[in-house]
């Protein structure tokens, strides 16, 4: 029946295309070929990490965020105090750093759903405000604004030692990163995730079929946070301290231009947006140490002006012409 | 008392600080984060102006003004109009990044050092009224500011330009009609907005510290007074200033523990209960 | 026949408006009922008050019975009442194909499962099978919905209200603004559905409104006008006079 076959093509969605493998083969080829780098690797893997959660609740929910930094920050503190007061096995702080985010995700998702865009923007930066005023003043626990120390990760799995040049924080970082997209990736093409889709498009009418919307958009932003929080704890684990710079304006809207960069709704421009926010951020920054953040602006500026919509849709263009490409293959 | 009538004059410059935001965001419907750069322009018009040329305080503030209302005038004519009708994510990224290059620009052009203003003999000092200790210059700040907020109150309830603005507010497209110059208004309201701003971030530099960092630092104190302040008039922002100074102030005398932790707080619970400020009767 | 959908002296004020006035109201088991009224006489409103996307100031709403009001809209729509609305509100940036998926998937209760790629479960493609069939939709599920053809959008409209298994519909002007060429597709799947749905009309066009509805509400200002069978109120001499007379601008 061709109806039938029709249909059927709705379950291509989640279909891995040639394109993304090659990607994650080469992230894979990274860990042999480019020792070397891999403690910026390592960064990238992180705010990456960080930006897909972001793209989560901005591309799929349509949740403007300038405070997503509180999940990172939150998850970070948390991966760092587990692991000075009550065990230092990795896996067990990526699982507290998602635990502590997820916990604060949940409860501040009723103030940000409340609002409407710019009351959003407004709460979601005064949660993070708020958390960064606690970090600070509560020196005695978070190190304050010297930030906190020693933290000292024990081997992963009691095998994986962390050694200084990062090449096992890497690998780490990366399978984790990997994972959790894989998680993300299904997330975004499960009925749920499409559920978000039509609530981004038209609240209205995605209440008037029978989404409860309230509902799915804590349960995002609660699964959001606990990306974001282990992406935090990551931060955390690989530098072996937390610097109360994981708090700072900054990192949210660091992570907006990392989207804005690498386009929102597909996941994959989470990533683009951070390989490319890391690598402009070495070149400035060795062209004009204290000053990169001038061209960072700038770059927001242009992007702005040009449209965010028109970029997009030229990045959408190499990348639907790569997937069709992968499609076919 | 003292911290009362510190508080006030600290409210007193947060206002004049702000009344620009609360006009672009309140009623322009723009969300313009920049809006901390256009007074750090002023803060660093008088600086350098006094300790590079040596004027007297009080003849930089006029400057203060101009500096920041010409490159109002400037970016509104060639970006921000540009974004009038943008979605509030796309002005809140294109002014991040204004803020992230003003903060940078600074830093590179005057150095990462906050900008000492020496204030004139006769502002300095306190004196004692009523068993008050009373600062001369938060004297000064809460006279000129308070002459400020009249004169606006008056600008936008009892001129035409003050109806005009109103009505191209209300409905662009009627108001265009009607043969108000609705672009001109604008830029007006932005470039004055821009120019107060600056002023306050002159007059406020001795007590809120001038230095790169200051659009970012003080961002959030402007977002608050508008949000919390309301939209409708500039007296829910006037009192909304007030009350934020007065518990600045006490907060950070009584409980500096919790820094500003109370405000951010407060201003969540606003948002959350009252997205429409706390003086909107509903 | 008893009544499915009953609302007791619905009353909605916004601010000095009263934009619907004691409403009381019965739809019947099966129902073609048509709600016919001016311009601004409160039509859409009673439909927003009914799926719970306005609060009414005073009245009860019941289905089956049970007292709806204070439910929410989305568990409205589990309950079987469902609408369609006057102007077009559809996924803009979705194909008509994950519309579907969205609303079928919702209306089997897996709309929370998020382990599973949409559209695998044979009991979610067949169903999507069936209303796009139903809709004509076939030919068109991978376009972007924004660059359907008008006709198509307000097809689409109604086929993700049908997606719900609606036993109570409500149809706010379906045939509005659809071009000639498209309309009549549009009529025939409207009067091509299932016997069992009730289902009320509203409807500027005369000549729908009579060849589909056997019972026939007239509203004007938010009050109840006439109530009747086709013919009562086609001979009602006060509705001619407040409305059919100038219903023409439909
Ligand atoms: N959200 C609202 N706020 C204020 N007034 C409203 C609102 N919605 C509707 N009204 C008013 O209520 C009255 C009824 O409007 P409604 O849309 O229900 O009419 P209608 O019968 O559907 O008209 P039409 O045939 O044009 O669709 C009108 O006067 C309208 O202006
Ligand atoms: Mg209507």
């Amino acid at each position: 029946m061709p109806s039938k076959a029709a249909v059927s093509r709705l379950s291509t969605l989640g279909r891995w295309r040639l394109a993304e493998i090659l990607f994650w083969l080469a992230a894979a080829a990274s860990v042999p070929l480019l020792t070397e780098h891999h403690l910026v690797l390592t960064e990238i893997a992180i705010i990456a990490l960080f930006a897909v959660s972001l793209d989560l609740i901005l591309g799929y929910a349509g949740i403007a965020s300038l405070g997503h930094t509180a999940f990172f920050g939150a998850g970070a503190y948390a991966a760092g105090l587990f692991a000075i007061h009550v065990t230092n096995d990795p896996l067990l702080g990526l699982v507290a750093g998602a635990a502590a985010a997820a916990v604060l995700g949940f409860a501040t998702s009723f103030l940000v759903l409340r609002g409407a865009d710019l009351t959003r923007l407004m709460v979601t930066l005064g949660v993070a405000l708020v958390l960064g005023e606690i970090a600070n003043k509560a020196g005695k626990i978070t190190g304050g604004a010297d930030g906190l120390q020693g933290v000292f990760m024990a081997p992963i799995l009691g095998r994986f030692e962390f050694d200084l040049f990062g090449h096992v924080g890497y690998v780490y970082s990366l399978v984790v990163f990997f994972v959790l997209f894989v998680v993300a990736r299904r997330i975004v093409v499960s009925p749920f995730g499409l559920s978000l889709l039509a609530i981004r498009d038209n609240p209205l009418r995605a209440r008037a079929i029978g989404i409860p919307v309230n509902t799915r958009l804590t349960a995002i932003y609660t699964i959001s946070a606990a990306i974001a929080g282990v992406a935090g704890a990551l931060l955390a684990q690989t530098a072996q301290f937390v610097s109360i710079d994981v708090l700072a304006f900054h990192r949210s809207a660091d992570a907006l231009l990392m989207l804005v960069i690498g386009g929102t709704g597909y996941l994959y421009g989470g990533i683009v947006g951070a390989v490319a926010f890391k690598v402009l951020q070495e070149i400035l920054s060795v062209w004009t140490p204290q000053y990169w953040t001038f061209w960072i602006g700038a770059i927001l500026v242009a992007i702005v002006l040009i449209g965010r919509q028109r970029i997009g849709n030229g990045v959408m263009g190499i990348w639907a012409r790569l997937l069709g490409k992968g499609g076919a293959a | 008392m003292t911290i009362l009538f510190d508080g006030i004059a600290y409210g007193m410059v947060l206002f004049v600080l702000a009344c620009g935001l609360s006009v672009t965001l309140g009623l322009m419907n723009f969300v313009n984060l920049a809006h901390g750069a256009f007074a750090m322009a002023g803060g660093y018009a008088t600086a350098i102006l006094m300790n590079r040329w040596g004027w007297p305080f009080v003849a930089t503030l006029p400057l203060a003004f101009l500096v920041p209302a010409l490159i109002g005038v400037l970016l509104e004519r060639t970006l921000y109009r540009r974004l009038y009708d943008a979605s509030h994510l796309d002005q809140v990224l294109f002014t991040i990044g204004l803020v992230f290059m003003a903060v940078a620009g600074t830093d590179y052009l005057m150095g990462s050092r906050p900008q000492l203003i020496r204030l004139p003999e006769w502002l300095s000092g306190r004196f004692e009224f009523l068993g008050m200790q009373i600062g001369r210059y938060r004297l000064f700040i809460v006279v000129v500011c308070g002459v400020l907020t009249v004169a606006l109150q008056l600008v936008l309830n009892r001129t035409r330009f003050g109806s005009r603005l109103r009505a191209a507010v209300d409905d662009p497209r009627v108001a265009r009609g009607l043969g108000i110059p609705v672009e001109r208004v604008f830029m007006i309201t932005f470039a004055a907005g821009s120019g107060l701003a600056g002023l306050g971030g002159a007059l406020g530099a001795e007590l809120l510290g001038l230095d790169p960092l200051f659009p970012l630092k003080f961002m959030i104190y402007f977002l608050i007074v508008v949000t919390v302040g309301g939209t409708t008039g500039l007296t829910g922002p006037f009192v909304a200033s007030l009350i934020l100074g007065i518990a600045d102030v006490a907060g950070k005398y009584f409980v500096p523990d919790l820094g500003a932790f109370i405000i951010y707080t407060v201003m969540i619970v606003v948002l959350v209960f009252r997205p429409r400020g706390l003086f909107v009767r509903s | 026949m008893s009544a499915v959908l009953e609302t007791n002296a619905l009353v909605k004020k916004f601010g000095g408006i009263t934009a619907t006035n004691a409403v009381t109201f019965a739809l019947e088991k099966g129902a073609r009922h048509a709600l016919i009224g001016p311009n601004g006489a409160g039509k859409t409103t009673f439909i927003n008050l009914l799926t719970g996307v306005l609060e009414p100031t005073s009245g009860r709403i019941s289905l089956d019975g049970k007292d709806i009001t204070n439910v929410k809209p989305e568990a409205r729509v589990k309950m079987g009442l469902v609408r369609t609305f006057q102007i077009n509100q559809l996924f803009a940036g979705m194909t008509p194909l994950q519309a579907l998926g969205v609303a079928v998937s919702e209306r089997q209760g897996r709309g929370s499962d998020w382990r599973r790629v949409v559209g695998t479960k044979a009991t979610v493609t067949d169903e999507i099978v069936e209303v796009a069939e139903r809709f004509r939709l076939i030919d068109v599920l991978e376009e972007r919905t924004g660059n359907l053809a008008y006709g198509k959008q307000r097809l689409l409209e109604i086929a993700l209200a049908f997606a719900c298994k609606p036993r109570v519909l409500l149809l706010d002007e379906p045939a509005a603004g659809v071009p000639e060429a498209e309309r009549a597709e549009l009529l025939e799947t409207i009067a091509r559905l299932p016997d069992d749905v009730s289902i009320l009309l509203i409807e500027h066009d005369m000549d729908l409104v009579f060849s589909f509805a056997k019972k026939i509400t007239v509203l004007v200002d938010g009050t109840l006008f006439a109530d009747g069978t086709v013919a009562e109120i086609s001979n009602d001499p006060r509705v001619r006079a407040v409305y059919l007379g100038e219903g023409e601008h439909g």
